[in-house]
């Protein structure tokens, strides 16, 4: 049963679809914690692929005997999930009020800046995704940002925007 | 199955072996509130590296937080029988030196040099002390006593510093009853807001059915607020110990620890603890020999601050939206899945041990009035030494945030006070007299809350500040309630109206009227709570309202600044328009009989 009920000409290939399939599969059933919920398989997938396919949503909902509408009711409650393929990096800046008060603001506008964005969302190239963090629970080092969830703490705008730069470089470099 | 004995006297063995052995003992602080974003694991792999090329026999462990993050990453070298050495701020390129001086050349270094701590012999003369720091010695460490001091992945070394007795001396001398009335007489209140006091709370849980379940709540959602993920990832095993006193209390059979996913270090360290306390037989069935049985997990939830409100919490748990209940029914009645239960916080259940093991008056000692205890501040914002202090309720905030936190640097002025989370209030600096305590601070028009206290100096606009306050309620406002949910997005948008110096006649009359609904017409806390930091802040800083708004000039400057917040908000989420589905085939699939 698919999600969706009006056509659209999809371009991947059915060996691909099988392999996502599979994948979230393992993660609906091979799940961690003893208490599987429609939130923890959600999170399952998520970890696994870093978004939630269409596909997932009818599993998850077979799988804990739920609906489709209520998955999606939770899966588009929560900001962690996203529903289409992530970039290849996370980039976070908390914008709480600890960092706040220290200079996030600068350090939000320079890695906007650097990636070339006016908010939160993936930069053209796909080579990040900026998300706002509500606090990262390093408040003593605030302003504090993440790269792929490695926090960096007490960061200037300028060591902010040389982060950014070295990602762009080790990403080109290891694409060569 | 171990008896407490045979566990103890094994724990003493291997403590021994670390404290009085001929090794050196190094311990890294890798909290997240400290250790993490400030460079430690770069640190912590040249430690290892300097040690092998050195071929020198070291035990180095990764330890939680001693409260001082202001100075990490903290690299503490225990020389067994001779001293304590604990430096700080040590980057990966001192590394070498301090090792190579501190146990290849018997020296205790200056540089760096926190203090020292005499453990025998040695002539410590004109070093300074490390237990005399104000840091350390304002603090009276109950819930935190062996943060930094453990191997938060060795319970052992919890057992061999006293871990345990509380939950023995409950199984072994007292009834259920006993317990409940010793944590009622210690004066136990809840830390995780509400102030309600514990003992009381587990008495209404005496009724009901098995099974029955014990919450312990660390979704800690407050920016500003950390000391719930750093008990966990420092000493898992105090909140693991209280809950199981709080399950024998109650008769419940099973727990559930609540964290938000992400947070890998809390995560990971207490499902370690988990895993071991169920290899030695602390939990399980038949704990330590007795006829209590306890099983324990952890459950995460996605991002969402009113997670941490109880009945949204129990949502959570079972896989919804966190969206709160109405009550009654309350927990105690239909908690999670419909059963009988009882949510405490982290830092409420990790005191049970200790009162417990020295007795409720020992506990009610502490503190003042009927605020008994410690109060565990987060301290952050404009302030010299922000860190994780545990400090004896009836402390005043001056004392926290100058003899403490070191006052505000650079010369500038305490301005603001931002105390319990975004939902407490703000407060002015004519509020340091203030104490630490529940109902005196409630008085002030402030919460003690969480215990996070934000301090923001002379640069920055009230309007500013309280701005950042109002995006977080909006973007964390779940929208079950309209009051809430609309009510939010109103207000900020009301505020970044004065903050862009675009206020309107009549705006300050109509965000009054709006905070009224919302605290009339929201099921939680979250919209009961909502207009409380824009009221507090326009009654303590009405210059600079007053400048914002009627004079449309801001007086600092700082609200002129760019404003960035998230624009896709909870309260209007939805899922993408293509993957809505008619409810009849939605039905179709899962077939679920309601
Ligand atoms: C919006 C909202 C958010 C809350 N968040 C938390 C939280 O993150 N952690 C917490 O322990 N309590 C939180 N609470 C308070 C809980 O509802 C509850 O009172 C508390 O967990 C009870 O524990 P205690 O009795 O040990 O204080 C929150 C309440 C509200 C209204
Ligand atoms: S407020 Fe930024 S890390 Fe907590």
């Amino acid at each position: 049963m698919s999600s969706d009920i009006t056509p659209k000409i999809d371009p991947t290939p059915d060996s691909e679809k099988q392999d996502l399939k599979d994948r979230i599969n393992k993660a609906v059933t091979t799940q961690k914690r003893p208490t599987v919920t429609v939130l923890s398989s959600l999170l399952s997938i998520e970890d696994e692929l870093g978004y939630i396919p269409d596909e997932a949503i009818s599993i998850v909902a077979e799988y804990n005997n739920s609906t489709i509408n209520e998955v999606w009711g939770v899966a588009s409650f929560y900001p962690n999930f996203r529903f289409d393929p992530p970039s290849k990096n996370t980039v976070e800046v908390c914008w709480g009020p600890s960092c706040h008060l220290v200079g996030a603001t600068d350090v939000i506008k320079a890695v906007l800046d650097e990636l070339e964005l006016d908010g939160e969302g993936d930069t053209i190239d796909k080579i990040a995704t900026f998300k706002f963090n509500t606090c990262l629970g390093a408040c003593p080092q605030a302003p504090v940002m993440s790269i792929n969830h490695r926090m960096y703490g007490k960061i200037s705008a300028k060591q902010a925007k040389s982060h950014i730069l070295e990602l762009r470089k080790n990403i080109n470099g290891s694409d060569k | 199955m171990s008896s407490y004995e045979t566990l103890k006297e094994l724990a003493e063995s291997r403590w021994s072996e670390l404290t009085k052995g001929s090794a050196p003992w190094i311990k890294i602080g890798m909290s997240m509130c400290c250790g993490q974003a400030s460079g430690a694991y770069e640190t912590l792999g040249e430690i290892k590296e300097v040690l092998n090329s050195l071929s020198i026999e070291a035990n180095v462990s990764e330890v939680g937080c001693l409260g001082i993050c202001y100075a990490s990453p903290v690299v503490d070298i225990l020389l067994p029988n001779k001293h304590r050495a604990v430096y700080g701020n040590v980057t990966p390129d001192l590394v070498h030196d301090l090792v190579d001086r501190c146990l290849v050349k018997g020296k205790i270094p200056k540089k760096n040099l926190l203090g020292v701590e005499n453990l025998g012999t040695n002539n410590l003369q004109g070093l300074p002390d490390f237990n005399e720091l104000p840091q350390i010695k304002l603090q009276n460490r109950i819930a935190l006593r062996n943060a930094g001091h453990i191997d938060p992945k060795d319970i052992y070394q919890y057992i061999a510093r006293g871990g345990y007795l509380g939950l023995n001396r409950a199984l072994t001398d007292l009834k259920p009853e006993d317990v409940i009335e010793e944590i009622k007489s210690s004066g136990l209140r809840g830390r995780g807001g509400a102030a309600f006091p514990t003992g009381v709370k587990w008495s209404f849980m005496t009724r009901g059915e098995k099974p029955k379940y014990i919450l312990c709540n660390c979704e800690e959602g407050d920016p500003g607020a950390f000391n719930d993920k750093s008990i966990l990832e420092s000493d898992p095993y105090t909140t693991i110990e209280g809950m199981a006193i709080a399950a024998y209390a109650t008769g419940s059979t099973n727990g559930i620890i609540f964290i938000r996913h992400g947070h890998d270090g809390p995560i990971d360290a207490t499902e370690d603890a988990i895993k071991q306390a169920y290899e030695v037989g602390l939990l399980g069935k038949n704990i330590l020999g007795s006829d209590f049985s306890f099983d324990l997990e952890v459950s995460l939830t996605g991002e969402s601050y009113v997670a941490g409100e109880e009945t949204a919490l129990m949502e959570a748990v079972e896989g919804k939206r966190s969206m709160p209940r109405a009550r009654p029914p309350f927990p105690a009645a239909y908690g999670v899945w419909g059963r009988p239960s009882t949510i405490n916080n982290v830092k409420s259940l990790s005191y049970a041990p200790s009162i417990l093991e020295h007795g409720s008056d020992w506990f009610s000692s502490i503190g003042v009035n009927k605020s008994t205890g410690t109060a565990i501040i987060c301290l952050s914002g404009n302030i010299k030494y922000p860190g994780l202090y545990e400090v004896p309720m009836g402390l005043t905030i001056g004392d926290v945030i100058d003899n403490i936190g070191g006052g505000v640097p650079n010369g500038r002025k305490l301005k603001m006070l931002q105390t319990g989370g975004p939902l407490g209030g703000v407060l002015s600096s004519d509020s340091l007299e203030i104490r630490l305590d529940f109902d005196e601070m409630r008085e002030a028009g402030a919460i003690l809350g969480s215990g996070g206290i934000i301090v923001a100096d002379d640069r920055t606009c009230a309007v500013d500040l309280t701005r950042v306050l109002v995006a977080f309620c909006q973007f964390e406002s779940c929208g079950k309630c309209f009051p809430c949910r609309l009510g939010t997005t109103n207000l900020l948008e009301i505020v970044e109206r004065m903050s862009s110096n675009k206020a309107r006649l009549g705006d300050v009359e109509l965000m009054k009227q709006i905070g009224q609904t919302m605290q009339a017409g929201s099921l939680c806390g979250h919209g009961q709570l909502g207009f409380n930091p824009i009221e507090s802040a326009m009654k303590h800083f009405k210059e600079d309202w007053s400048a914002c708004v009627d004079e449309g000039k801001c007086l600092t400057g700082s609200c002129n600044k760019p404003h960035f917040t998230p624009i896709n908000t909870r309260p209007f989420a939805e899922a993408p328009i293509k993957n809505t589905v008619p409810i009849q085939i939605a039905n179709q699939v899962g077939e679920k009989n309601e």
